[in-house]
């Protein structure tokens, strides 16, 4: 029963990932291929921040999501300038910048070593670590994300991010200033995706580099493009299904040397099913042109 | 209203704009004429912003917009529509006229993140605005249509409805008229007479000369990038350089 709830809450991270990936990505149609980046600045500032200067984790999960947020901005100069395959080269590059300096700035992060004994959530002096209640934490994140983010989507502010993703000469010929919109979707992404990064960090109590890959942040676009662009509903879709579907493999009873690379083959080849099937994803309404 | 003050622009050595000079008079249609390559949508290109010029000076009324960006220039009441159309594609017909229409704050990320009353009240207001631009243009029942499944006659309504939407003083129209239907092609012509009548100016491009006679109260000619002649249609048509930029192809 604890795995289960296990799985639920990773899927619950995950969709958080997927939410703010889904606003850069599928609304804005912006192509970043760095988001585990920002989880990892949330991730190791609220980690650092509880283990060096015993700052509250709730706390440091703010601070975590404002310095995701700020990386975010910087993220957004480059697409400001670059479009589709060009930005997502550039994203990904910032991603690896990232993963490397948690990697190689050992003083700080303790590098590969990573970081032990990242303490729990407290409410009213009670520490959040069983599985249940961490589940709730997750489950309101959650939330405060989905509403956010399908605020921030259904309005006339949202209509103009789809127009940015259509068609960037004619959203400036109608008097927008797109780079404003460019900017404010990547810090309000990264915002959630430093959530998402502390959310983990917290709950698993160990962090390092090896969790912040560029696999990671492919993984996360797999999702969105799974579920849907410019589709909410689909991330969750996408985020539990990606999530949930490896972890039923284990079940098929085969020895772990045969079972580990087919649930990879399995998995890539869902994928390249839906995207013969249904390039625009599950749920989506948007295809890639 | 609009005054092209000497305007060069060059492209790898070749000059696309060579010292045009002209001007738009206020609640008139003036059409930019000329031949393949002789830097008509260049100079569209320039007034609104997407393109810099290497010199020459723009003046909007009064103020000098050649340093603004295409933005800035739209708000400042310059509309344009493309050559080759665009619209936003996978988004609904409506959408796409509503993305063209002002909005006081409702547009704010602030009044998105907490949908406030009066961002829904704008939204409804405008949607209605929307509707009457579709009927206007007579696109009103492709309303929840996407934009890409159109016809290239209905792109060519919907980008006008669009910029009609944007409510600019003057309109920058360029090839309004390319591969329409005679009929749709009265159409738009009967939409940018109505649009003079109720007070707007027009510029628009067009490369078939014949077409723009009887609707434009100005031409102007260009000719690799220069300017050959300017006038009324009537003064065009006895004009001898017009004639030789044409030659072959047409016997006015």
């Amino acid at each position: 029963m604890e795995y289960l709830i296990h799985i639920l809450i990773i899927s619950g991270i995950y969709i958080i990932l997927t939410l703010s990936l889904n606003l850069i990505v599928g609304y804005a149609g912006l192509a970043a291929l760095g988001h585990i980046a920002f989880a990892c600045v949330g991730a190791y500032t609220s980690s650092l921040l509880a283990l060096n200067l015993g700052v509250s984790p709730w706390i440091g999960l703010i601070i975590g999501a404002i310095f995701a947020s700020v990386l975010g901005a910087i993220v957004s100069f480059p697409s400001l300038r670059l479009k589709g395959d060009y930005l997502a080269i550039a994203t990904f590059g910032l991603g690896v910048i990232v993963y490397s300096i948690a990697k190689n700035w050992v003083g700080l992060t303790r590098g590969p070593m990573g970081l032990p004994g990242i303490p729990a959530f407290k409410i009213f002096g009670y520490e959040i670590n069983n599985v249940w209640a961490y589940l709730v934490l997750v489950l309101i994140f959650v939330v405060i994300t989905y509403v956010v983010i399908r605020n921030i989507t259904k309005s006339p502010f949202g209509r103009i991010l789809t127009a940015v993703r259509e068609d960037e000469i004619a959203t400036e010929a109608m008097g927008k200033n797109v780079n404003k919109y460019k900017l404010i979707v990547f810090v309000v992404g990264a915002f959630f995706a430093g959530i998402a990064g502390s959310l983990y960090a917290h709950y698993i109590t160990f962090i390092d580099p090896s969790s912040f890959t560029m696999m990671e942040s492919i993984a996360v676009l797999l999702m969105v493009v799974f579920g849907g662009m410019a589709s909410l509903g689909g991330s969750f879709i996408g985020a539990s299904v990606l999530v949930i579907f490896p972890e039923l493999l284990r079940f098929l009873g085969m020895p772990s040397s045969v079972a580990a690379p087919l649930r990879q083959m399995i998995y890539g080849l869902l994928l390249v099913i839906l995207m013969i099937w249904r390039p625009q994803g599950l749920m989506g309404k948007y295809k890639f042109k | 209203m609009l005054q092209i003050q000497n305007l060069y622009k060059e492209f790898d050595g070749i000059k696309a704009v060579d010292g045009l000079s002209f001007t738009v008079e206020d609640n008139s249609i003036v059409a930019l004429v000329g031949p393949n390559g002789s830097g008509k949508t260049t100079v569209f290109n320039i007034i609104s912003g997407f393109l810099k010029a290497n010199k020459g000076r723009i003046i909007f009324d009064g103020n000098d917009i050649i340093s603004l960006n295409p933005f800035k220039i739209a708000r400042l009441g310059i509309g344009r529509t493309f050559q080759n159309i665009r619209l936003f594609p996978q988004i609904s017909v409506l959408d796409n006229v509503l993305l063209g229409l002002k909005y006081e704050t409702g547009h704010r990320f602030s009044s998105a993140l907490f949908q406030t009353k009066r961002m829904k009240k704008e939204e409804a207001d405008n949607i209605k605005k929307a509707e009457e631009l579709l009927k206007f243009v007579g696109l009103a029942e492709k309303r929840d249509a996407l934009a890409e499944n159109l016809s290239h006659g209905q792109r060519k309504l919907l980008e006008l409805a669009r910029i009609l939407a944007l409510e600019p003083k003057i309109f920058l129209l360029d090839e309004p008229i390319a591969g329409l239907f005679p009929e749709t092609k009265r159409t738009m012509f009967s939409l940018i007479k109505k649009l003079k009548a109720s007070g707007k100016t027009i510029s628009f491009i067009e490369h078939d000369l014949h077409s723009v006679m009887d609707i434009a109260d100005k031409i102007i000619v260009l000719d690799h990038g220069k300017k050959i002649a300017e006038g009324t249609p009537e003064e065009i048509k006895q004009n001898k350089e017009v004639l030789k930029a044409y030659i072959g192809k047409d016997t006015l």
